[in-house]
């Protein structure tokens, strides 16, 4: 029998990891939805439903199985692609995932590259700057990021340059005058009105996302900017900075050429983190802009036991955040060949 | 979380107050009306299963009834639509009606009697959670065929178990269960024997003045005329009904005149709108009633002079001043206002001295521990708050149990709770509605398991009560009844361990040009097609 190649190993080995992962997840997630003092069939028929009602749901429901049983029925069922209704909306879990996730990709895509752009340079010259009014601005800048509730910023946000300023659009992915103009291709507006050509829906959607995207940048920004200064500090203080500078290498040489590359291995891993969270963890911005993504969808289906969208949703957000992490792993590869 | 958003919120409101908006530079199309509302309840819209409230503002709008309420004169009560006329046999167990011509589905069938025969049968056989209101009338799933008929395509016949007040019965025929779907229609889109349910969830088949185009789950609800509809043509040709979660978001929207109408604003965004122009406030009584009750298996609270000295020390007219500004009116008895023989007297006011003088008559003058069940909303925690500090100054030992919605429940209905601080709205527009759960409980034994009637959830025998109730809803003379309904609420207001506190005001703000906004009263849902701008 051949060898198996070391590249077929590390593909067999990684995607055991990630099916163990998201089943370990799913578990977790399903136990929890179990135990919760939550009548799941409460939420399915209301308060006022008869007895007879709820006797006929609570079988249904498959609620008179023993859990590792149900658990095991819900499993074999998303294997076979179909991740049941959600009891709130009515519709397939899986139809709603792929409405809702769209919104939140989108989103979040935007405000993680704003995040980057603003937040690697500001944290860049910051370490350089050292203790310069730059430096002050970044932790200034950070500071409010971590402290201030995204909450009040986001209606603040909304208030003044919505309300007052009139620079853009109100809350809601597109005005009513755009809703249902472009096919769906991909879920996500600003690239389906693109694809379509629809160049009207595309500044009426832009226009729509770039705040709530900007607040999200705002705390992507305020993480970012701070671990690329703590990193970028560590390495100018390195000896090799030292000698590069009494090489007599231009400053701009020493800060992109020698500290700055070899602290992008770990800034790709901080931002794969603050990407994943705001795939996740963006809910009130979601409420506050009217913005239909999964974070919201999550949340309120969990309040309500909605236990069949927790769980689809767990599902997506458990694979992006595997994604992210063989992600990074390829990029350290790339960027470090000792890790080849 | 929920209490920091509530603080910012109210804090962005004070910001909002001082600050001028920019003028309103959009203008919503004088034939659509863009509506800011929480929709996130609607799970379906089928009139056989929906029971939520967003649900059946879409209900009223898509689907006619054989009866319904003129959304213009809701003091007159039920009156003809589908059906143009109706007969009781002299038995007063058959209904008759006869259909009213010039009716039409969206899809261009006529409306006939086989289409309300079907909708009826329909809503029985598939037992859903509101199939109680056609049910109680002793239609089964066994005996449909015989009890609900069409003799020809103008003519239906219902044949009840016994004879009913006709009032209850065409009363429970206006609620959304009683909507009269397309058979055609919904036939054609059946799987598995469902009758047209799962794709009745998401689709529409009625003859009223609009059909759903577009429903996005917790985004929105897109509504079109119905180009067949047979009434008046409305002067709002589409309807978009957006779910926008936070109070100051609708607010925004509102001024800046991209919305016309906001549903779910706070106090702070309601009194915030005092100095805008072109924008009103129109405030109109709802269904829904606040209320605490004692769950009667605590030895204690089965004591009825500490039942009454906890109703003196209720601050109602504090709270209804304060934090329920607007929101809520003091009213104590079983049925809201508007309702058919609601009765008016508030007997029990804030008052130490008397709730002390009542509590040293009872068999606990000391009072003692009092666990009161909460669900985490925020006007019930106030409630909640506001109930530990006064029953507290008669020396109980109050601690608030604060859970979800759910959580709340299940100890509810479980008999589980001391105080239970809820909610109730009427399920039709019938006294009965609340008289059939305040004051009914023929069975108080847990094996009864009554979970559907607040009487036994709380342990409580109404003795005589439940016999009255029973004899209301036989009775025809429509003056004699209500006073059958006055004479019970008095003697619930005394003798009951429930205390009605509340009955919620529902305050829409709007654009100055918007006309003939009717949320639907305490008895029915919203009616967009009699509004114009």
């Amino acid at each position: 029998m051949p060898p198996v190649p070391p590249w077929l190993k590390k593909l067999g080995s990684t995607l055991v990891t990630v099916a163990v992962t998201i089943l370990g997840l799913l578990f977790v997630t399903f136990m929890i939805g179990r135990v919760m003092p939550i009548d799941p069939v409460l939420a399915v028929i209301g308060e006022r439903a008869t007895q007879e009602q709820y006797n006929e749901v609570f079988y249904d429901l498959g609620l008179d199985k023993p859990l590792i049983v149900q658990f095991a029925i819900y499993v074999a069922n998303v294997l076979q692609g179909d991740f049941g209704t959600s009891i709130r909306t009515g519709q397939q879990v899986s139809d709603d995932i792929a409405r809702v996730f769209p919104a939140t990709l989108e989103l979040a895509t935007l405000g993680t590259l704003i995040g980057v752009f603003l937040g690697v340079p500001l944290g860049v010259l910051a370490a350089v700057r050292r203790g310069s009014w730059i430096d002050q601005l970044a932790r200034f800048v950070g500071l409010i990021g971590y402290s201030m509730p995204i909450f009040w910023l986001g209606l603040v946000g909304l208030l003044l340059f919505y309300g007052i300023l009139n620079w853009v659009s109100g809350p809601g992915r597109v005005g009513i005058f755009y809703q249902g103009i472009v096919e769906p291709i991909t879920g996500m507006l600003l690239v389906d009105s693109t694809l379509r050509g629809e160049w009207e829906v595309f500044r009426d959607a832009f226009s729509h996302i770039i705040l709530p995207a900007s607040l999200l940048g705002y705390y992507s920004l305020a993480y970012i900017s701070r671990m690329t200064r703590s990193f970028m500090l560590e390495q100018l203080n390195s000896e090799y900075i030292i000698t590069a500078r009494v090489k007599g290498l231009s400053e701009r040489k020493v800060i992109w050429h020698h500290a700055f590359r070899n602290i992008r291995i770990q800034l790709i891993t901080v931002i794969a983190l603050a990407y994943a969270n705001l795939l996740e963890g963006s809910v009130l911005t979601e409420i506050i802009f009217a913005w239909p993504g999964i974070g919201q969808y999550i949340t309120v289906s969990l309040l309500a036991n909605d236990m069949n969208a927790v769980l689809g949703g767990t599902i997506v957000i458990g694979t992006i955040f595997v994604c992210l992490n063989i992600f990074s792993d390829l990029l350290y590869r790339f960027f470090d060949p000792r890790s080849k | 979380m929920k209490q920091m958003r509530c603080f910012t919120a109210a804090a962005v409101a004070a910001l909002m107050a001082g600050v001028p908006m920019a003028p309103a530079l959009a203008e919503t199309p004088p034939n659509m009306l863009v509506i800011a509302n929480r929709i996130d309840d609607i799970k379906t819209f089928d009139p056989a299963e929906s029971f939520e409230f967003a649900g059946a503002d879409v209900s009223r709008n898509v689907y006619e009834k054989l009866v319904n309420f003129d959304p213009m004169d809701l003091d007159a009560g039920f009156g003809p639509q589908l059906a143009a006329s109706w007969e009781i046999s002299e038995d007063g167990k058959t209904i008759t009606f006869t259909m009213a011509e010039g009716h039409v589905f969206s899809s261009g069938n006529p409306v006939t009697a086989k289409d309300a025969e079907f909708s009826l049968r329909r809503a029985v056989l598939l037992n859903k959670t509101p199939s109680f209101i056609l049910t109680q009338f002793g239609f089964t799933p066994e005996n449909v065929e015989d009890t609900i008929v069409a003799t020809d395509d103008m003519t239906l016949q219902i044949t009840l178990d016994k004879e009913y007040a006709l009032s209850f019965v065409l009363n429970c025929l206006t609620a959304t269960i009683g909507g009269i779907v397309d058979m055609e229609t919904v036939m054609a889109n059946e799987t598995d024997g469902d009758m047209g349910n799962a794709w009745l969830r998401t689709n529409t088949a009625g003859s009223g003045p609009y059909k759903v185009v577009e429903w996005k789950p917790n985004e929105s609800v897109l509504m079109d005329l119905n180009p067949s509809y047979g009434g008046e043509a409305p002067a709002m040709e589409r309807v978009i009904v957006q779910h926008i979660q936070e109070s100051a978001t609708q607010r925004l929207l509102l001024e800046r005149g991209d919305i016309d109408v906001a549903r779910n604003l706070s106090p702070e965004d309601i009194a915030g709108l005092d100095d805008v122009e072109g924008v009103k406030v129109i405030d109109e009584l709802r269904g829904r009633l606040m209320y605490f009750s004692a769950n009667q298996k605590k030895e204690m609270l089965a004591d009825p002079k500490v039942i009454e000295a906890l109703k003196f020390a209720t601050d109602y007219e504090g709270m209804a001043n304060s934090f329920l500004k607007g929101q809520y009116t003091v009213h104590q008895a079983f049925l809201p206002l508007t309702f058919l023989g609601a009765l008016e007297d508030k007997p029990f006011s804030y008052d130490m001295d008397a709730a002390k003088a009542a509590l040293a008559e009872s068999g606990y003058p000391d009072c003692g521990p009092i666990a009161i069940s909460v669900r985490d909303a925020q006007e019930r925690m106030d409630i909640g708050q506001s109930l530990q500090n006064t029953w507290g100054q008669l020396g109980c030992d109050i601690e608030l149990i604060v859970g979800t919605g759910a959580q709340t429940l299940d100890r509810y209905r479980a008999r589980e709770h001391d105080i239970y601080l809820g909610a109730w709205g009427p399920d039709y527009p019938d006294p009965n509605t609340n008289a059939g759960t305040f004051a009914y409980n023929p069975d108080n034994s847990d094996e009864a398991g009554a979970t559907g009637l607040l009487a036994w959830r709380n342990a409580w025998d109404p003795g005589e009560m439940s016999d009255k109730t029973l004899a209301a809803v036989q009775e025809n003379d429509t003056e004699t009844r209500k006073q059958m309904y006055l004479d019970l609420q008095a003697e619930h207001q005394k003798v009951s361990p429930f205390g009605v506190m509340f009955q919620q005001i529902e305050q829409n703000a709007m654009g100055e040009t918007v006309e003939n906004f009717v949320a639907g009263g305490a008895t029915t849902a919203v009616s967009y097609w009699v509004i114009t701008k």
